[in-house]
């Protein structure tokens, strides 16, 4: 009864710089997780619809476009109105460092920034999702 | 689990998503759960569509849904995409071409990856349908892993099966031969605006020709990325449900896919109850040392479970 950890990688706003996410999915594959890419310029409805429908354990968002404080937070948010705030979330892309407490303390439970390992990103999940029904 | 049940049968989305998963998981309750569901199946149309990886199944998926909602249709759909061999993860890309329809409550879209399962399915795709089945959708469509020759599983499963073909992949020898092109209810000639389309059609129709009896499978033209001849095809794809069930082989196919359904157990509560015998690891010491053969010990591993000796 292996639990195969299921995780959202999505591109919300408007940048179409996909490579960072496709690498980080790549990589979530070749650790046994499956991972759920949805393509670019997906707005938080979308995302949180996506992420319910899956069922999965945790969310990993890419912004590059600078709308990340608003869009990560809405993810949090939205997924709370869904009943499905038990949902790891963290996020990637270019992220002022001053942006990051904020971000955290609406929810996104880690950012990773540009240089960051994608094994540091595996272990994290491994360590924070929630099993269990 | 009965908040789960009632939730699913009430049309709640997450109920639903997490019944999936208690499915797609093993996990303790999934008998129960489909125990409970089983007796509100059968109302769903079931639309299998298969093809060659990048022949557009996906894409055609998403302009199929997009035509069965203006007809006012509820549609869940199951996307299954290859398992990794080495690592067991997997990249489920499907919903990529579906993304229009996040919003959309009367579509519902689940991912599975194969989990190893060969013959182009999930392993428990079957009781992912009923769940999707009791939940009310009009129409399931499952889209298969990217197919070969011999991965058919869904023809067991579907009432009417679509194979996606594109021009450009092979000769006639290709179209001859068995499996994959055998299993057509419709076929759809996709990427119709390439070069080759004409021929491929030809050749399809030609190989149509020498089916004998039943009902043989009409070929239609799509371009499924300009959404064109997509109106077409799903009438032929309902057209053809149709016709099974004028013909009388709807029964026959009933009581196909549940004796295929009740193999599917079959086997595999066999195989789990066996490598759970405490003899399992002393029998297989036995047979490398060969001192007995692999049927022996099969026959010892069924004496244990208490199941009578077959004929051979």
């Amino acid at each position: 009864m292996d639990k195969k950890i299921k995780v959202l990688i999505a591109k919300p706003g408007l940048d179409g710089h996909d490579r960072g996410a496709k690498v980080v999915s790549r990589a979530l594959r070749d650790a046994g997780m499956e991972v759920i890419y949805t393509g670019i310029r997906q707005t938080p409805e979308q995302i949180v619809a996506t992420a319910v429908q899956e069922d999965v354990d945790s969310i990993g968002m890419s912004c590059l476009s600078g709308a990340h404080n608003k869009l990560f937070p809405k993810v949090v948010n939205l997924l709370k109105e869904k009943g499905a705030g038990d949902v790891l979330v963290f996020g990637g892309g270019i992220i002022p460092d001053e942006d990051i407490p904020g971000l955290k303390e609406s929810g996104i439970t880690e950012i990773f920034l540009p240089g960051a390992s994608t094994e540091d990103t595996i272990e994290f999940i491994r360590n924070n999702v929630k099993q269990g029904v | 689990m009965e908040d789960l049940v009632d939730g699913l049968l009430s049309g709640k989305v997450r109920s639903l998503a997490k019944a999936i998963t208690v499915i797609e998981n093993d996990r303790p309750g999934k008998r129960e759960l489909l125990k409970r569901v089983y007796p509100k199946t059968g109302n769903a149309y079931l639309l299998g569509i298969t093809g060659p990886p990048g022949a557009g199944k996906s894409t055609l998926t998403d302009k199929v849904i997009a035509n069965l909602r203006k007809q006012g249709k509820t549609v869940g759909v199951i996307a299954v995409d290859p398992s990794s061999p080495f690592s067991g993860g997997a990249i489920l890309g499907d919903r990529i071409r579906m993304q229009q329809h996040a919003l959309d409550e009367g579509v519902f879209i689940r991912s599975m990856a194969t989990r190893s399962h060969l013959g182009g399915l999930a392993k428990n795709t079957v009781d992912v349908i009923h769940l999707l089945d009791a939940a009310g959708k009009d129409v399931i469509i499952v889209e298969t892993v990217g197919v070969g020759q011999d991965e058919v599983d869904i023809v067991r499963i579907a009432q009417t099966t679509v194979v996606v073909m594109v021009p450009g992949l092979g000769d006639s020898v290709q179209i001859a031969k068995a499996g994959v092109m055998e299993i057509a209810d419709v076929f759809a000639i996709n990427k119709a605006d390439r070069d080759g389309a004409d021929k491929l059609f030809s050749e399809i129709r030609a190989m149509l020709d020498m089916v004998k009896g039943e009902i043989k499978p009409e070929v239609f033209r799509t371009v499924a990325v300009d959404d064109v001849g997509i109106e077409e095809l799903v009438q032929g794809i309902f057209a053809h449900g149709a016709r099974v069930e004028e013909s009388g082989f709807i029964e026959d196919k009933r009581a196909r896919k549940a004796e295929s359904e009740l193999r599917a157990y079959l086997v595999d509560n066999i195989m789990e109850r066996s490598l759970g015998l405490h003899i399992y690891d002393d029998v297989v010491k036995r047979v490398a040392a060969k001192e007995i053969t692999p049927m022996d010990g099969v026959e010892e591993l069924f004496c244990k479970l208490g199941m009578e000796k077959g004929e051979n």
